[in-house]
């Protein structure tokens, strides 16, 4: 059961991983059946919570978990809920979330949750229940071939073959998930390789001579970085999830402050700078601010960290920040030179690189040069601010802007996570809610699921009991995994949920509106489920507000509210996003910008399509 | 232009699958693929070969390296590496024809490996160029069937120096 050699390379993220791993499990030599070993795995590497579904082919894996006094288990009421609750707890600590499903169908319902996690770098293990081993492949009950069909959105599977293998595999794949550039792990478990008895040794080194993330950084290309900030006039930070991956947020501000570079950040990085820091410029790319959008367009370095040059960031590609070098910092170094062509590539771990780069800016001397720039685009700023109309929107319905800048000056930064689906409310919610912290900010960015909010908000508060939690859900996302407020009920999990609700699919219908005609081809929701009485069904404090002037008192009510609640806004299926940039354009040139000041600013090139005061 | 990647990989189940899988996911399309055990029985070699250019490959070989299962690759294209290649060949030979096709078997050192009433076939190992030659000469006798086990490759050792 040992390993070969005890070859694990200290600097392969080992710092990630907990502690509990390190300690040989108290189990060591006892003799066990799979399933109990699995379960010992999963003690040993310090899980305390396993989000799940039972079946068939992980009954016995069930039977064990029975008796774990460490760990609880959260039983969704679908597997696709499992895994983002998992996520959802992954996102909000750092820590591996574990599922544990069933066979077939249950493996199956995983996957758009597994693809999620994969898109944005989240750590998980899953678990998979699988028919015996003398029958796979010919088709039995509740068979499917979950490793073939998750090979392309895991870091790694494992579909075991033998006890001897199993806690090698489990000790393997929690390293694989939470160390590098984090991702999803699926072990399949044969129901015979459960049943069948074995002694228990959890290895406690790891032999991956094929995986070695490189950490360190170039010190070469470190060199590089430095001197091409010295002498930068409009340089940018360009900051991704991976800020909030490797913890480097105060790596992040030291060098921005260090060198006065203002910061951008992508919707995975949101949290990982201060949003009420003066060099942090917020959101960048399709709904990023407008003096975002002309800031990057208009450096002369781009620093990157942890980020990917996604097209929902970079629109067109070809005419993304033209006149700007790249620093590419990533851990991952298949992104670097990805989409975008980096004159400075530098592989490592976003934290170490970032505090090496500071060591040697200091050491140097240089002294920031970025004063007439940064002046810029506080000018910018002014003339083209995101739109904060207050609560009522023109025609005197709730304002979806305004009213998520109340929510956001009621939460408190640091003991408050939001959560949102996907769609027109997670844009507004991205560009409104104000977030000092990582990790209080989740969000489906790379796959764009919805579905995702509700159930991450439940895991993210099972990790964060004593954090507020609420999810900004739109009545589309929210029908699409709706089954879990049964888990947050029955399980007495306290999330809030705040329905952005116009009865439309949004963000398509916008679309629709600007460049189809204003043809809505199915994407106008009858006003159907009555949100506060299935919310109440099932066993959730409820209520409807319509009218602005019900908002404050109404987000109150929510906040202050002693277990789960759901608030159903209604707003206008008339309201939009902007500032935005229609896909495949270059990214500054926006429409819905909103202009203020001087009529110089109005008569800019790029006013609002419906003209106005850019509403 | 070509590239042939040399892929050491673990020698599991599944393995395969992955390599090609994240190959043809990334919009590539495989020319030719070998698989075969080396030296380390935990590992085999896979030898692939794509047309692609330089930035494409670059990028194709950095995603295949975040494969676990994946231990190292080599592109050997642009290196003067040896190149092999097995192939079979089924070639029309009536008597009246048939001492021609032994005799273009002999200049290539191929081997006859069958002999059927009006057919032969042919084994024939080598470069590119020269099984190119082989067959256009052999084409004019009327191939009844090629078989080909794809390209493998390995550098030579003054580069190991």
């Amino acid at each position: 059961m040992r390993p070969r050699n005890d070859t694990a390379d200290p600097a392969t993220g080992a710092d990630r991983i907990s502690d509990a791993s390190q300690a040989i499990s108290p189990r060591q030599g006892e003799t066990m059946t799979g399933a109990q070993a699995i379960i010992a795995c999963l003690e040993a590497e310090g899980v305390d919570v396993v989000f799940g579904y039972p079946g068939g082919q992980a009954i016995k894996i069930y039977d064990a978990l029975y008796d774990s006094k460490q760990i609880t288990h959260v039983l969704a009421r679908h597997e696709q809920g499992a895994a983002h609750e998992a996520d959802g707890y992954a996102r909000a600590t750092g820590r591996t979330g574990v599922v544990l499903v069933t066979s077939g169908p249950g493996a199956t319902n995983t996957v758009t949750a597994i693809a999620t996690a994969y898109m944005d770098s989240v750590p998980m293990v899953v678990v998979t229940g699988q028919v015996p081993r003398r029958v796979i492949g010919t088709d039995a009950f509740q068979e499917s071939d979950i490793v073939g069909i998750t090979m392309p959105i895991v870091k790694h599977s494992y579909l075991l073959q033998s006890t001897d293998d199993l806690t090698r595999t489990f000790r393997e794949a929690f390293h694989i998930a939470n160390s590098g550039r984090p991702g999803p792990v699926l072990i399949d478990v044969p129901s015979d390789i459960a049943a069948a008895e074995m002694v228990f040794e959890y290895p406690e080194k790891i032999n991956l001579p094929s995986y070695r993330p490189t950490i360190k950084g170039n010190a070469r290309q470190v060199r590089q970085a430095a001197e091409l900030i010295g002498s930068s006039e409009r340089p940018i930070l360009y900051a991704g999830g991976g800020i909030i991956a490797s913890d480097a947020g105060s790596e992040l501000a030291r060098l921005a402050e260090l060198m006065q570079v203002p910061v951008v950040c992508t919707l995975m990085g949101k949290g990982g700078f201060p949003d009420g820091h003066p060099l942090c410029l917020g959101l960048v790319g399709m709904h990023g601010s407008r003096f975002a959008n002309q800031a990057i367009t208009g450096a002369d370095l781009i620093i990157a960290v942890g980020a990917r040059f996604s097209d929902r960031v970079t629109g067109r590609l070809s005419d993304f920040a033209p006149g700007a070098k790249v620093i590419h910092i990533d851990i991952d170094p298949a992104e670097i030179g990805k989409n975008r062509h980096a004159q400075v590539p530098i592989v490592g771990d976003a934290k170490r690189v970032l505090a090496r780069l500071c060591d040697e800016i200091e050491k140097r001397g240089y002294r920031p040069l970025s004063a007439a720039w940064l002046e810029e685009i506080e000018q910018e700023e002014k003339r083209h601010p995101f739109h904060h109309p207050g609560l009522s929107s023109k025609n005197g319905r709730i304002s979806p802007e305004g009213s998520l800048d109340l929510l956001s000056s009621m939460l408190d930064r640091s003991s408050s996570i939001v959560v949102t689906e996907v769609g027109q409310h997670q844009m507004w919610a991205a560009q409104h809610i104000m977030r000092d912290l990582p990790r209080t900010f989740l969000s489906s960015g790379g796959l764009g699921t919805m579905g995702f909010g509700l159930p991450a908000s439940i895991g993210a508060k099972i990790a964060c009991p004593d954090k507020t939690v609420i999810c900004i859900a739109g009545d589309g996302s929210l029908q699409m995994n709706i089954q879990e407020l049964a888990t947050a009920a029955s399980a007495g999990v306290d999330v809030k949920v705040l329905i952005m609700d116009n009865a439309a699919l949004g963000m398509v219908h916008q679309w629709q509106q600007l460049f189809y005609g204003a043809r809505y081809s199915q994407t106008i929701l009858p006003d159907c489920p009555d949100f506060v009485k299935l919310a109440e069904a099932y066993g959730w404090q409820a209520e409807r507000i319509d009218s602005p002037d019900e908002v404050k008192a109404a987000f109150e009510r929510l906040l202050s509210t002693e277990g789960p609640a759901l608030l159903d806004m209604h707003i206008d299926s008339s309201e939009n996003v902007y500032p935005m940039v229609a896909p495949g354009e270059p990214i500054d040139n926006i429409i819905g910008a909103i202009n203020v000041g001087p009529i110089t600013n109005m008569i800019d090139r790029h006013e609002h399509p419906e003209g106005g005061d850019g509403r | 232009m070509m590239h042939v990647l040399s892929i050491l990989v673990e020698n599991k189940p599944g393995v395969l699958s992955r390599i090609s899988g994240l190959i043809s996911r990334r919009g590539f399309n495989i020319e030719s693929l070998s698989v075969g055990p080396t030296e380390d029985p935990n590992l085999s070699r896979i030898t692939t070969i794509l047309e692609c250019d330089d930035v494409t490959s670059e990028q194709l070989t950095k995603q295949l390296h975040k494969l676990i299962s994946v231990h190292k690759i080599t592109d050997l294209a642009g290196e003067d590496a040896i190149e092999r290649e097995l192939v079979l060949f089924k070639v029309n030979a009536p008597a009246e024809t048939r001492s021609e096709i032994i005799e273009i078997a002999n200049i290539f050192r191929a081997k006859i490996v069958d002999v059927g009433r009006s057919s032969l076939a042919i084994e024939a190992t080598g470069n590119q160029s020269k099984l190119k030659g082989i067959e256009d000469l052999l084409r004019a006798y009327g191939l009844k069937e090629i078989i080909r086990t794809g390209k493998v490759a390995m550098s030579r050792s003054s580069k190991e120096d």
